[in-house]
């Protein structure tokens, strides 16, 4: 088996361990090119058909292209779409720097997401390579009862076996992705032909490289206008995946502090 | 919007191209695992852009010399304790590969994460300090590589430069660890002495180290492989679940190892039925007639069958030709995460590919601290200790032996659904059902002394043997009667009865009458140990399962064989040597459950001129 291969193969078996082990499951839409691939490992681990639904956590600040690509997808894919809109700027924790104060508004919009659904497992589509407190993740990450991560008491998982025991009223993160690269992402929506929000295609030398509100999310300069050009882009640079997220880069433990709150 | 992209336009990306190799960094605490990674990345051209003065300016800002293992220790916590929490993963490449690099911690308290890491390692560099030498966190990861199957390995001396690169020290060092891994059956590929904070050793050979004619670490790096799954070991399918979404019952799982096509036989262990290959399924959904006929190892595939056989999450799908053991009992070497020890007699969960079973300890052979040379105990595993342990579990579970097969062949223990161990299945009891839990303490409020003192007698099994039929058990209730009325506490163990609710799982094969035997057998010890004189009217048993219920029951058992010429007999004959014998045809049966009282007063477990306390208990 090739490299992409080895990756699905991983992926699909996460999905329906996940699946096996968890009751109410649902996945996270951000709409984004992870998310699209996610989708897309979980409807070949189902063979077709996603047996739980795609929540999508509203900040109502998306990019109008994304808001389409919702619709049309959601529609053609068969997914059992749930939106949650997020809670207004004022229920945020105001001591948070401005962007990272705006993105917490996502993990407040969960909250309430897994309040009214009670679910018991989240699929995230986060991945090891993209910013270094991810890298330290687990496969099926616990999430305290507030939806916090204990980064200090991960228990272990040996081979394939995952933690999958949620105490009463937590939830887990499941993240199925958590081991490719932006690469594999790129080479396996080209392999697949999975659909693409044109964003993250060049457009007067500017493309965004990672999607999220559309305040707070900047392109880069590029001129990959194909995904086999990103692909040769990204092969020789050194710029960071989030470079353009805003609320990464405004203190140094900004997207820390988002993420043991419950962040992405 | 929908950007359609054919494969068939694709450019070969280099990228892609190169074998991605999963390397685990391990080591002794402060022996320079983070500094070795950061200057990895940044000999090798793999630093994000601007990453390095970023964090330089950190160090400034902070009043704190630069180190390259502020590159991994990104969390804030970490910096303000100086010490890595977790395992990260860091990209880089070389000429020759992709890496993924895994840090792992070395503080022992962090073991879990130097776990998690190691255990999705292809390979692993394990560093020691040239000034420390060999501590015992390099022997714990020496021996974790081994328990968790990583087998290809290279040994790091860092720090070099403490030590003057002499290269007497390197050797006095190189030596010691050698052996300490070729103990385990782990040969390093290679022993690089380096001064990671310098570089030298690291991409590039060192002046300093002009004696040393061996590979640099990054040659090092690149002579390791991705593990890959064996596809010519035999078929092993673990069933992670049956979908039925639609007409179709897909059995889905990822092969571990060998291969699987349509039209072949299958086995599903543990049970052991068999069925064809049907299909293997995929999505999208392929052109009518051109779906995949085989299938390889690391593949997560869906199959049906031909026939209706009952399979299960758990199930482990194979050839009729090699298939896997289905045992209730095994020997496991396992290392120990939690605080409290496990003790023989402790409850867990067993943890095999997709299975999972309740276990008992049955039994520990050994327990050893992997960071010390010697110091052996053998009544519990500690946490972080390593030990030979033997698990009955409550159902067969299918597995390997681990010689035989890595990936079916290793197990994860996890208590109240949070894994705290894991380790390598060394053999599978086939044959043999689960003996009694090897002493395990009787908690109770009362003594046995006390017990005695009001029955009036000892605690005993008395175990009917030969015939099963009306006979036995009227001579079993008789029995209890004539002990109860003279103020005794008996209790009859009827296997028809018992059939109906602890045993109603097991039909009527003989392993599964061993099983139920062993269950009775159990319970009846347990109330022999408790002051109760248990009469078990269990039928036939084999010489081999009288001998074992005898061994599990301790001194208190009597086996009194019922003889009855016209009906079945034991299946090995009579009972060689019973402690008493008993024709049900020649007396009647007052007569007949007088003598097995007299069996137990001549034993001593009855007496009515004792005094309490002076009964066999």
């Amino acid at each position: 088996m090739d490299r992409l291969g080895d990756l699905e193969a991983q992926s699909i078996f996460i999905f329906r361990e996940a699946f096996a082990r968890l009751k109410r499951l649902a996945l996270l839409w951000s709409l984004g090119k992870d998310s699209n691939v996610m989708i897309w490992l979980a409807r070949k681990a189902f063979f077709g058909r996603l047996p739980f639904p795609v929540l999508h956590v509203d900040t109502g600040k998306k990019f109008p292209e994304m808001y389409a690509f919702r619709e049309r997808y959601a529609g053609e894919w068969n997914l059992d779409l749930l939106v949650e809109p997020c809670p207004p700027i004022e229920a945020v924790d105001a001591t948070l720097p401005p962007a990272a104060r705006s993105a917490a508004r996502k993990t407040e919009g969960l909250k309430l997401a897994l309040a009214k659904y009670g679910f018991d497992g989240l699929f995230a589509g986060i991945r090891r390579d993209e910013e270094a407190t991810r890298a330290k993740e687990r496969v099926f990450s616990p999430r305290g009862i507030e939806g916090g991560w204990d980064v200090r008491d991960q228990p272990p998982e040996f081979w394939d076996h995952f933690n999958a025991s949620p105490p009463q009223g937590a939830h887990l993160r499941v993240h199925p992705i958590l081991h490719w690269t932006e690469a594999d992402i790129w080479a396996y929506t080209r392999r697949e032909s999975i659909p693409i929000i044109p964003l993250y295609l060049a457009c007067n030398g500017r493309r965004y490289r990672s999607l999220g509100d559309a305040d707070i999310t900047f392109p880069v300069a590029s001129q990959a206008t194909t995904i086999d050009e990103i692909i040769e882009e990204l092969d020789a640079t050194k710029i960071p995946e989030r470079s353009g997220r805003a609320m990464d880069h405004e203190a140094e433990d900004a997207f820390e502090r988002l993420r043991v709150s419950g962040y992405l | 919007m929908n950007i359609a992209v054919s494969p068939a336009l694709a450019s070969p990306s280099s990228a892609l191209k190169r074998p991605l190799v999963r390397i685990v960094i391990v080591g002794h605490v402060d022996h320079g695992k983070s500094t070795l990674i950061g200057r990895l990345l940044y000999e090798t051209g793999s630093l994000p852009d601007g990453k390095f003065e970023t964090l330089k300016a950190i160090a400034a800002r902070r009043g704190m010399p630069f180190e390259w293992s502020f590159l991994l220790d990104a969390l804030q916590t970490e910096r303000d304790q100086g010490i890595t929490l977790d395992t990260s993963q860091i990209r880089f490449r070389t000429a020759a590969r992709d890496f993924v690099l895994i840090d792992a911690p070395g503080h022992a308290e962090f073991l879990r994460n130097m776990i998690t890491g190691a255990a999705q390692a292809d390979a692993a560099l394990l560093i020691v300090d040239a000034a420390e030498g060999v501590r015992d966190q390099t022997r714990r990861h020496g021996y974790l590589l081994h328990l968790l199957g990583v087998r290809q390995i290279a040994v790091v001396i860092n720090k070099m430069d403490r030590v003057g690169f002499e290269e007497a020290r390197f050797r006095d060092i190189e030596s010691e660890i050698s052996t300490h891994l070729v103990n385990l059956g782990l040969t390093p590929v290679a022993v690089v002495p380096v001064s990671a904070r310098d570089g030298d050793g690291v991409a590039q050979a060192s002046e300093a180290l002009a004696w040393y004619r061996g590979p640099t670490v990054v040659e090092t790096l690149d002579g390791f492989s991705p593990a890959r799954a064996d596809d010519e070991l035999a078929l092993r399918l673990p069933v992670q679940a049956v979908y039925k979404f639609d007409d179709r019952r897909i059995i889905a799982g990822r092969i571990e190892t060998g291969r699987i096509a349509v039209g072949d036989e299958i086995v599903v262990a543990p049970a052991g039925r068999t069925a064809r290959v049907k299909s293997i399924e995929s999505w999208p959904e392929p052109v009518a007639g051109q779906g995949p006929c085989e299938a390889s190892a690391g593949q997560s595939i869906g199959i049906t069958l031909d026939s209706e056989i009952f399979v299960a999450r758990g199930d482990i799908v194979s050839t009729a030709a090699v298939r896997p053991k289905a045992a209730q009992r095994l020997r496991a070497r396992v290392f120990w995460l939690n605080e409290a020890p496990i003790t023989p007699g402790a409850g867990l969960n067993v943890r095999i590919g997709t299975a999972e079973a309740r276990g008992t300890v049955a039994a520990i052979e050994n327990a050893v601290d992997p960071g010390q040379l010697s110091a052996t105990e053998a009544r519990s595993v500690a946490q972080n200790h390593v030990g030979e342990i033997e698990i009955a579990l409550t159902r067969p579970l299918a597995a390997d032996p681990y010689a035989i097969n890595a990936r079916t062949g290793r197990l994860v223990l996890d208590l109240n659904g949070r894994i705290s161990g894991g380790g390598l299945v060394l053999s599978l009891d086939v044959d043999e059902r689960p003996r009694a839990v090897q002493s395990v303490p009787v908690h109770s409020a009362v003594t046995a002394q006390e017990r005695a003192a009001r029955h009036e007698h000892g605690g005993a099994v008395v175990w009917l043997t030969g015939a099963e039929g009306a006979d036995m058990a009227k001579l079993a209730r008789a029995a209890e009667r004539r002990l109860f009325d003279r103020g005794g506490a008996p209790m009859v163990l009827d296997r028809a009865a018992l059939q109906a609710g602890l045993n109603a799982d097991l039909g009527d094969t003989p392993p599964e009458r061993s099983e139920a035997l062993r269950r009775i057998a159990h319970v009846a010890a347990h109330l022999a140990e408790n002051g109760f004189i248990a009469i078990v009217a269990a039928g036939p048993a084999s010489t081999a399962e009288r001998a074992r219920m005898r061994e599990d029951s301790g001194k208190s058992f009597y086996e009194v064989h019922v003889a009855a010429a016209r009906e079945t007999a034991d299946r090995d004959g009579p009972s060689p040597a019973p402690d008493l014998r008993i024709d049900t045809g020649r007396h009647d049966i007052e007569t007949d459950s007088l003598q097995i009282e007299h069996l137990l007063e001549t034993a001593g477990v009855l007496g009515t001129e004792r005094q309490g306390g002076e009964f066999a208990i």
